[in-house]
């Protein structure tokens, strides 16, 4: 750092650089101050619509869901049951329910019955607790179906918002897309604080209490999977499902990402996922991969398979299939 | 330590002192920045439903304003290679405010990331031990590094070398070029990390490109010296500080070179998308032409192209040797460059999504209100640092020499 001599000037003294404080650059700099302190005042005033509860210090603290102990997984999980309770008037029983040991999930979804329905978007919508507009909103359901044209695969020309008085429509057919549990799962690998990750029977979860909202996930799914909570979830009084879990269906906190869970709060209790349940055509197959009898198996083993984006490697846990 | 309490004393003391037209100038500032702190407020309060982005497009002007940004922190590494690698005299005197301009940014890419977060309050989970950063997995990961590390060669560099000149003593190279190198490479890196955010993603073909990264680079190499010409100028309009005409003209050359290689490398990804068109074309035609009767892009992208062409048509022929022309290029290509970073390379890739639905995207005001803030908050932590450095430079404000040695 050469200096220029073009630019040399002699030092100013301390003396000159203290100006005398007079009485007037005290009344001017008091003026000042006060406006800026109001200023500030005035930009920070929305902060007090600040829900009570909302910023604890229980939960700033609060550590990542892998390191917590027994104990302070009920305290957690006893206060969440508290907030719902508060916030949205039913007092839910929420548990922490684990993976079974020698079970693998694997899903797959018949292409040839599916008939559009949406019955099973709007069930996980009532399992899950997903904030919505209306009965008919389903933007946060985790199960988009698609409509599409006879003779491609082409997702490019898809409809989502299809809407004729019966389906199936003449020449369409029609794909549910929901998380596919990728075992090469580019969300979990995104994620900067391992906020989300795939769990030891193949089902990717998020810690809604770890989650930061940066969204990374959301850009590296390539099955438009995740959702993300804008806002605080509505969920009407009576549309709740109480019984939740942890990592799954409890209501979220605004601010972070959600998906499918295959419904883990069931599936880990021996029951099939609520789209499964619903569907109509039985075009939902659900099962245990690791099992060589269950009926997964058999359809892998024996139909014609289609897998999404297969080109982009993910390896999902879901597949399709074509009957005849 | 009683000489470093007294610097900061004076420099506290010095950010008060000045002009009417200073005053004014933070005061304008400031007013921004509390506008944007309160719709800030607002936003943390009800949760980016307050934002323009939706389940499909879930990056918006704060993650296009990041990306952009941090090319133009990197770009400060080209005054610091002509200044140190090729030891040029002239570039030795500005190379503190590209540095001080690359601080400055950092904070700016620092801020726009955490306004993006849906929950900023939990940002210690990036660190350990309080939290846990999943690294190396994740390519976020890295740039919560690569920028981090970056503001703080950057500080250390700036502080020690300012210290040292209000000091009045030769700086120990040891303690500062070692970090000039290293900050050389991390600014190289900064930016390719960021670029790969975008590259590393297999579902999103417009962004699953090589080409992503290297005009990452071009790009910011062009915006960078831009702004700087035009920080250069008013620093010698504005203060006693001189700023001869031969680094702004090194800057011109540099942008030159970097505004070519950047036209370049988009024609070749003009040329890939749309001679093959396969369907990962779709972007791009959202991008360029529109998609089933959506348009928002088109007319941004096309006014990012012209302006493009016209900055490089400018710095190509002598007409930007005349200072005025000059900087008329650097405006228009500032704009192209931020209107291709931003809306051009962000919001494409969530269009259409990966299950081929087309979902607009467009900024609220309370969005572009935070926006406006976080580059208020830039320009006065600029205006600020100049303020106290170009004193210690011009020798202004000096450690008072003790009456005994006199």
């Amino acid at each position: 750092m050469n200096l220029e001599t073009e630019n040399e000037v002699q030092p100013r003294t301390i003396r000159e650089s203290l100006k005398p404080l007079t009485r007037r650059t005290f009344l001017k700099g008091t003026a000042a101050s006060l406006v800026g302190m109001s200023g500030v005042v005035a930009a920070l005033e929305p902060l007090l619509k600040l829900e009570r509860g909302e910023l604890t210090l229980d939960s700033l603290l609060q550590k990542h869901y892998h390191q917590l102990t027994p104990e302070a997984m009920e305290r957690i999980l006893r206060d969440l049951e508290k907030q719902c309770q508060e916030r949205y008037g039913v007092m839910p029983n929420i548990s922490d329910v684990k993976p079974l040991e020698g079970i693998g999930f694997a899903y797959a979804l018949n292409l040839t019955r599916c008939v559009g329905c949406r019955k099973c978007a709007h069930a996980c919508m009532a399992e899950n607790n997903q904030s919505r507009e209306s009965d008919i909103d389903l933007d946060m359901s985790y199960i988009r179906v698609l409509e599409l044209d006879k003779g491609s695969i082409n997702l490019e020309t898809s409809n989502q918002y299809y809407d004729p008085e019966v389906v199936p429509r003449k020449g369409k057919y029609y794909m549910p897309v929901q998380c596919h549990q990728c075992r090469e799962s580019p969300c979990t690998k995104a994620c900067p604080v391992k906020a989300t990750w795939q769990e030891p029977d193949g089902i990717i979860v998020v810690d809604y209490n770890w989650c930061i909202g940066c969204r990374y996930c959301m850009a590296a799914c390539p099955y438009d999977a995740r959702r993300f909570n804008f806002e605080k979830p509505k969920v009407p009084q009576e549309a709740i499902n109480p019984n939740q879990s942890y990592l799954s269906n409890r209501i979220r906190p605004k601010g972070v990402v959600e998906k499918c869970t295959f419904c883990l709060h069931r599936t880990r209790e021996g029951k099939y996922p609520a789209c499964l349940e619903v569907c109509p055509t039985g075009a939902r197959i659900f099962g245990n991969l690791l099992d060589p009898e269950s009926e997964i198996n058999y359809i892998l083993k024996n139909k014609r398979v289609y897998i999404l984006k297969e080109d982009v490697g993910t390896v999902p846990r879901f597949y399709y299939f074509f009957d005849t | 330590m009683k000489d470093y309490s007294l610097f900061l004393v004076r420099v506290a003391l010095l950010s008060f002192q000045g002009t009417w037209k200073y005053y004014t100038w933070m005061a304008i500032l400031c007013v921004f920045c509390l506008v944007g702190l309160r719709a800030y407020s607002w936003q943390f309060v009800e949760g980016l439903s307050t934002t323009g982005l939706t389940n499909q497009v879930s990056w918006g002007v704060y993650i296009a304003n990041f990306t952009f940004l941090v090319g133009v922190a990197a770009a400060a590494v080209m005054l610091v290679i002509p200044a140190y690698v090729y030891k040029k005299d002239h570039m030795n005197k500005v190379v503190i405010f590209g540095e001080l301009m690359a601080i400055s940014v950092i904070v700016m890419c620092l801020l726009f990331v955490t306004v993006d977060l849906g929950r900023p309050e939990r940002f210690h989970h990036m660190i350990p031990p309080f939290g846990i950063l999943n690294w190396p997995l994740s390519i976020l990961s890295w740039d919560v590094i690569v920028l981090n590390g970056y503001l703080l060669l950057n500080m250390h560099i700036c502080g020690y070398l300012l210290y040292n000149q209000y000091l009045g003593r030769k700086p120990t190279r040891m303690f500062y070029i070692p970090f000039i190198f290293i900050a050389i490479a991390w600014a190289i890196s900064i930016h390719t990390v960021t670029a790969f955010l975008y590259v590393g993603l297999a579902g999103r073909p417009y962004w699953n490109n090589p080409i992503v990264a290297p005009r990452f680079l071009a790009s910011a190499f062009t915006a960078g010296p831009a702004l700087l010409i035009i920080a250069f100028q008013i620093i010698r309009k504005s203060t006693s500080y001189w700023i001869g005409n031969e680094p702004i003209f090194t800057l011109r050359m540099i942008m030159t070179v970097s505004m070519i290689i950047n036209v370049f490398l988009l024609g070749c990804e003009i040329f890939t998308e749309f001679y093959a068109a396969t369907v990962h074309v779709a972007s791009a035609s959202y991008l360029y032409f529109g998609l089933e009767g959506y348009h928002g892009l088109v007319g941004w992208i096309w006014t990012a192209i012209f302006l493009d062409f016209l900055g490089l048509g400018l710095l190509m022929t002598p007409l930007s040797r005349d200072i005025n022309w000059l900087n008329i290029a650097c405006f228009v290509s500032f704009i192209g460059i931020w209107i291709e970073k931003g809306m051009g390379l962000i919001i494409p890739g969530f269009v259409p999504s990966p299950l081929g639905q087309v979902v607009e995207y467009l900024p609220t005001v309370s969005e572009t209100l935070i926006c406006l803030g976080i580059w208020a908050f830039g320009a006065l932590l600029y205006s600020w640092m100049l303020k106290i450095a170009i004193p210690i430079m011009d020798g202004s404000l000096r450690r008072p020499v003790p009456p005994s040695t006199v």
